[in-house]
């Protein structure tokens, strides 16, 4: 019985399809407070003073803290590894203590017996603030961040080989400048915190975490000044992650230290408009890129300067975003010499981090519509651009001699052009593009682009897994890795149950729970089925092998005679007949007369390389020329995993990621007013996309290119859905209007679009009149 | 504070509000079914979705006050004794969730789709599913699963 | 996200609704479906003392043809204009319009009546209103006050209603069987407000167009009747050029468009053309 590969339903279903969930919400505790933050309504400012008198005095109202009850608590800080020293000045408060830096961020707290109390008294809370310049704009002239702190604390340059003789020897030097809006990843489930203190087990835990609980409970534990026992972190079901939940905002450590200073449970449930200001954005970034190219087509180098809007504080992930963006915007072709200088800018705006797919879905956009405005200059074909800069299949390993997290990167498997040749043939698209000919003879702007990326994932340095079993041969998995939604149960177990030789059905997995397993890395960076998997697949093989062992002793018959199928022990089949066990009477067996009630095997999987694998996605979108409005008529993804635990959970991810890619492509953006005042406070302003936006995004999944940095030879699918979904868009926007190249900046909105299509008729008119001599 | 009466699910109860306690509130807290969520509170995301006299109602946007003596359905009302029914059933199978959060609030618009017995077709059905949003899976695999219970009770949508 | 507190009452007639905003005045608000003044007062943005629920109110929702006029009670639900049951251009025209406010749920419990009071620049309803010239009918408990459409709109989000004033009642014209009605609205999602939308009525007479009608919503802070675009209509024929040329008229005599990040005032006019253009179209092919 083999399991991996097959596409099982889920086991995390029941639950979530009968409403017995345990989001963050649905937890309560005898006693509870309630916390309501109170943020500051100006985007720059000097706190002269805050009165809490008749917030205090307020109805159900138990405590108040201001900037001065906390001021003994460190500011919050970067994630070890993820840092660039500089950054570190420019971390954040729990709540403000002189100077507020974006509109949102926590000036005061208030504890009362009830949501809407809170509510009630927070509204009575006044800040007297004085106003200070703020700095809004991304290119806008760096300030202060404090006195000797430059807005600019940080430049990060990346690169390898010769640029500039690349650039005296090219025929063509390409240039554009590139910009992606703001956006994150906006969860359907806003942030939430329950925090309690527990006296009999003389430790503070903290239910409701998510994302990386093993990393937040040693960080947590630093803040709070707790030994590491004196703090757990509990994982229950997680609305959504995206990167943005489940990191250490000032928000998590304020419920958590009123618990431990009230030794009473204090509960916080993020609003959507306090979600859409507080928790991390992402995304925006300008690029002026350079390529040096041959006659050919041919990229010899490109040199990209960059700018990363970080907004007002550092935050958790540190320069995780420039960093990737810098590494990994040569993507899928040779590049053979590159320079990227990243510039980190501070603005008087919400905080960022990351959001799925950080740094490839901002450089895909830059680096595929620089192949459009190649192939546009060169007058070339754009996917033959492509195709000539594309790294050969037998050029993998592919090295690209620089480093992304102390690591060098290796590109571990892939053929690349097989990949796009079986990709253009599944979705036909020598037929899309007669068709979209034929449209736009007829008048239409319609227009079809076909856009590569290179994905990276499966990130070490570790993971940690315990196969425990019981007397009846029931399984639970331990690991120290988290679900935000992806189906983490389904995978492992049927990962599990594959090397056991039984069903994955009845197998428990159990994560996010700090209390059951020492360490662990949590979901992030895609990382959880390749890791979590490798680790998986050993620990399982150790109790495998003590199955074995025993039933070889029970049955008298060797090791290798035997197998496990269904559950049952017993000879290999066409090796002759033979008496069995059952799984449950092995363990049984092996658990006789020991104090142990199960059987239990911890195993390591330790790996310090990412994969990496290629995927390219087709847009199909039509273009209102009078309203600027844009619709995706088609929308579809291949993606090489190497191999697929689960297709159809691959699948899923790929659909959704696609989906939330076209929102930061056309609809998503977090906008502001020249005093930094927000301007995207809620659903009406953020948009995102519906059902009736998005086609039914197609997927072509392939398994031709193992991994060679896991046993399993797994590789990651979280982001790249997402990944490359700006840069589609944009592309098949550019071939609707006759321009590749022409966008800009994400998202395309109707307001862009029209700029640049009313360019397009003025240029015409221009033209015209040049034509017919008049002068303009 | 008053007392109301919410039949949810076809049990009674009898809970205290203050009429500024919304719908999804009271049914969370004070009738203890947490299997509607709260998304937004300004009814946009449709995730506390649920059906007050058979109709789909933004529970974030009705006061308790205003429901009360009404019949209430919840996602907690939908499967037989643990046994999904055909909209969950179809859930699992297509893969229409993954974080669930939004889960409740599509089934229980589902649910009004598919009991108010009409014929829809598939322009229809994704119009009527754009109510509510979705930030995992793309949407594509919750209008197949609601299609194919359509489809099913004989729903497709021919002649719509 | 909680709303502030506020006294919850019923009203069980409009003499009770009138009579208790006579008590509590600027302090009450009507409360009819919600979907719109809920959202409001869970950000905080209003905090009524009192909140007046007409929603039990006895035959409050119909649809009703009273001689020249379409009487509509203020509490029909937009989803009932889906299928009006109405005969003529106005019956062809509501279901079109309705089907372009929200999303279903929303139109099963938003009322007209609320719409109107409610007074966003992009209402569906509020431009229909305008464009017809619709009679709203306030009560009060001093009686019943009969406001033209052109003199309710005073803002976005202001009326002409009194604060001790309900609105029971609109009156639309039931357009003669030569008129043709259509409708166009241009935003960036379904069931996203509109940023810009249109309602065109035309009537015809021997291939001549002899009364016109265009209203524009959500262009400026109130729905607007765009005379320069019907002065353009009168006396021609409903060609494409002459759209065109009543489109033109319409986006060029506006002056105080609304600016926000969804549009400019440029991008506004551009959308006030082209969808004045397409309202004429709807209303000659569908309307």
């Amino acid at each position: 019985m083999t399991l991996i590969g097959k596409s099982v339903p889920r086991l995390e279903d029941r639950e979530l399809l009968t409403g017995t969930g345990r989001f963050a919400g649905d937890q309560n505790f005898e006693g509870q407070l309630h916390m309501r933050v109170v943020r500051a309504s100006l985007a720059h400012g000097r706190i002269l003073s805050v009165d809490t008198a008749a917030a205090a005095a307020s109805p159900g109202v138990f405590a108040v803290w201001t900037g001065v009850d906390v001021a003994d608590v460190s500011p919050i800080n970067l994630r070890p590894g993820s840092a660039l020293q500089d950054l570190e000045k420019c971390r954040q408060h729990i709540l403000a203590q002189d100077i507020v830096r974006y509109v949102g961020e926590p000036v005061a707290v208030v504890f009362a017996d009830d949501p809407y109390r809170a509510e009630d008294a927070a509204e009575l809370i006044w800040a007297d603030i004085e106003e200070l310049p703020p700095v809004v704009g991304l290119m806008d002239m760096p300030g202060e961040f404090a006195p000797g702190v430059s807005t600019e604390p940080a430049v990060l340059v990346k690169g390898y080989g010769d640029v500039d003789a690349a650039f005296a020897s090219a025929a063509h030097i390409v240039d554009c400048e590139l910009s992606v809006g703001r956006h994150a990843g906006v969860p359907l489930e806003t942030r939430g915190a329950l925090a309690i203190w527990n006296d009999d087990e003389n430790r503070l835990e903290f239910h409701a975490a998510a994302k990386i609980p093993h990393t937040n409970r040693i960080a947590l534990a630093e803040l709070l000044g707790l030994e590491l026992d004196q703090l757990h972190l509990f994982e229950g079901h997680v609305g959504g992650g995206f990167g943005v939940r489940g990191e250490i905002y000032p928000d998590e450590v304020l419920v958590n230290l009123a618990a431990l200073r009230f030794r009473r449970p204090v509960k916080w449930i993020e609003d959507r408009m306090e979600h859409l200001i507080a928790a991390n954005h992402s995304r925006e970034q300008t690029h002026r890129i350079r390529a040096a190219i041959n006659a050919d087509g041919l990229i010899l180098a490109i040199d990209d300067e960059f700018w990363f809007n970080q907004g007002a504080y550092a935050r958790t992930h540190g320069a995780t975003v420039p960093v990737v963006s810098a590494t990994m915007l040569p993507g899928p072709y040779k590049v053979p010499a590159y320079r990227a200088t990243g510039r980190i800018r501070l603005t008087n705006v919400t905080p960022a981090g990351t959001y799925r797919g950080p740094g490839r879905y901002e450089t895909t956009f830059v680096r595929e519509q620089l192949m459009d405005t190649i192939a546009a200059e060169l007058d070339l074909d754009p996917l033959a651009v492509r195709r000539t800069n594309l790294i050969a299949a037998d050029e993998m390993p592919y090295e690209r001699p620089f480093e992304i997290g102390g690591k060098p990167i290796i590109y571990d498997s892939g053929d690349y052009p097989e990949s796009l040749a079986r990709f253009l043939d599944h979705v036909d698209y020598d037929a899309v593009q007669a068709e979209m000919a034929e449209r736009r003879a007829s008048g239409e702007m319609a227009g079809a682009a076909i856009i590569c990326f290179v994905e990276l994932g499966g990130d070490g340095p570790f993971d940690d897994v315990r196969v425990e079993m019981d007397t009846d041969g029931r399984v639970e998995v331990i690991t120290g890795v988290a679900s935000v939604g992806q189906g983490v149960e389904t995978v492992i177990a049927q990962i599990c149950a594959d090397t056991l030789g039984i069903d994955y059905a009845g197998i428990t997995v159990t994560h996010g729970q700090t209390d059951r397993i020492a360490r662990g890395q949590g979901a992030r960076a895609s990382r959880v089925t390749v890791m979590t998997g490798n680790a998986t697949h050993k620990a399982a093989s150790g109790v495998r092998g003590m199955l074995l062992e025993k039933a070889a002793e029970l049955l008298q018959s060797p090791v290798e005679t035997l197998e496990i199928s269904d559950g049952v022990i017993g000879i290999v089949e066409g090796l002759g007949e033979g008496p069995s066990v059952t799984v449950a009477a092995a363990a049984a067996e092996i658990l006789r007369g020991q104090n142990a009630p199960r059987i239990a095997v911890e195993e390591s999987f330790e790996n310090d390389r990412a994969t990496y694998s290629f995927g390219a996605q087709l847009a199909v979108v039509v273009v209102d020329p009078l309203t600027a409005g844009v619709t995706v008529e088609r929308f579809a993804v291949v993606y090489d995993i190497g191999r697929a635990v689960n297709p159809m959970l691959v699948e899923g991810q790929l659909v959704g990621g696609a989906v939330q890619g076209i929102g930061g492509a056309l609809f998503e953006e977090f906008l502001y007013d020249e005093t930094g005042q927000p301007l995207s406070v809620s659903f009406a302003d953020y948009l995102m996309p519906t059902a009736a936006e998005v086609p039914d995004v197609e997927c072509l999944v392939l398994e031709d290119s193992p991994s060679t940095t896991n046993p399993l030879t797994l590789k990651s699918g979280g982001d790249p859905g997402i990944t490359g979904a700006g840069a589609a868009i944009a592309a098949a926007i550019g071939d609707a209007i006759g321009r590749p190249g022409a966008i800009k900046r994400l998202p395309v909105t109707p307001l862009r679009l029209r700029a640049i299509l009313r360019g397009d008729a003025d240029r015409k008119q221009e033209k015209n009149n040049a034509e017919n001599g008049v002068s303009t | 504070m008053t007392r109301i009466q919410l039949n949810v699910n076809e049990t009674i109860h009898d809970v205290e509000v203050e009429p500024r306690h919304s719908l999804v509130d009271t049914l969370r807290e004070g009738c203890g079914l947490t299997g509607s969520h709260i998304g937004c509170e300004h009814g946009v995301c449709g995730a506390c979705t649920v059906l007050v006299d058979d109709q789909p109602v933004r529970g974030c946007l009705m006061f308790a006050v205003q429901a009360d003596g009404k019949d209430i359905r919840t996602v907690e009302g939908l499967d037989d004794d643990g046994a999904f029914n055909a909209l969950q059933q179809a859930f699992h199978e297509h893969h229409a969730l993954q974080c669930g959060f939004c889960t409740p609030g599509m089934l229980m618009l589902a649910t009004w789709i598919v009991e108010r017995g009409l014929p829809v077709d598939d322009n229809e059905l994704r119009e009527i599913m754009a109510s509510n949003l979705c930030r995992c899976t793309g949407y594509r695999n919750i209008l197949r699963a609601v299609r194919a219970v359509l489809d099913a009770s004989g729903q497709d949508g021919a002649g719509a | 996200m909680k709303p502030a507190s506020f006294e919850y009452v019923t009203a069980e007639s409009w003499d009770a609704a009138a009579a208790s905003l006579a008590e509590h005045g600027d302090d009450a608000l009507i409360l009819a479906g919600g979907q719109s003044l809920v959202p409001v007062m869970n950000f905080r943005l209003a905090q009524p003392a009192v909140l007046v629920d007409v929603n039990v109110i006895p035959d409050s929702a119909y649809l009703q043809i009273d001689g020249d006029s379409l009487r509509i009670g203020a509490l029909t639900r937009h989803v009932r204009f889906e299928a009006p049951g109405i005969d003529g251009p106005l019956g062809r025209l509501l279901p079109r319009i309705a089907h372009h406010i929200a999303h279903l749920p929303i139109r099963m419990r938003g009322t007209f009546g609320g719409s109107l009071a409610h007074a966003d620049p992009a209402s569906e309803w509020c431009t229909l209103a305008r464009t017809l010239d619709a009679v709203m009918i306030a009560q009060s408990v001093t009686g019943e006050r009969r406001i033209a459409a052109a003199d309710f709109f005073h803002s976005a989000l202001a009326t002409d209603l009194a604060d001790d004033e309900v609105l029971r009642e609109v009156e639309l014209p039931a357009l003669g069987p030569d008129w043709r009605c259509g409708f166009a609205e241009f935003n960036r999602r379904a069931g996203d407000f509109a940023i810009v939308q249109s309602v065109a009525a035309i009537e015809l007479h021997e291939g001549q167009i002899v009364s016109a009608r265009i209203g524009v919503g959500g262009a400026t802070e109130t729905p607007q009747r765009s005379g320069a675009a019907e002065k353009a209509l009168l006396g021609g024929a409903p060609t494409s050029e002459l759209f065109a040329e009543a489109a033109g008229a319409a986006a060029d005599a506006i002056e105080d468009f609304l600016t926000d990040q969804q549009a400019n005032a440029d991008l506004r006019r551009d959308l006030v053309r082209v969808m004045v253009l397409r309202a004429l179209e709807d209303a000659v092919s569908a309307g």
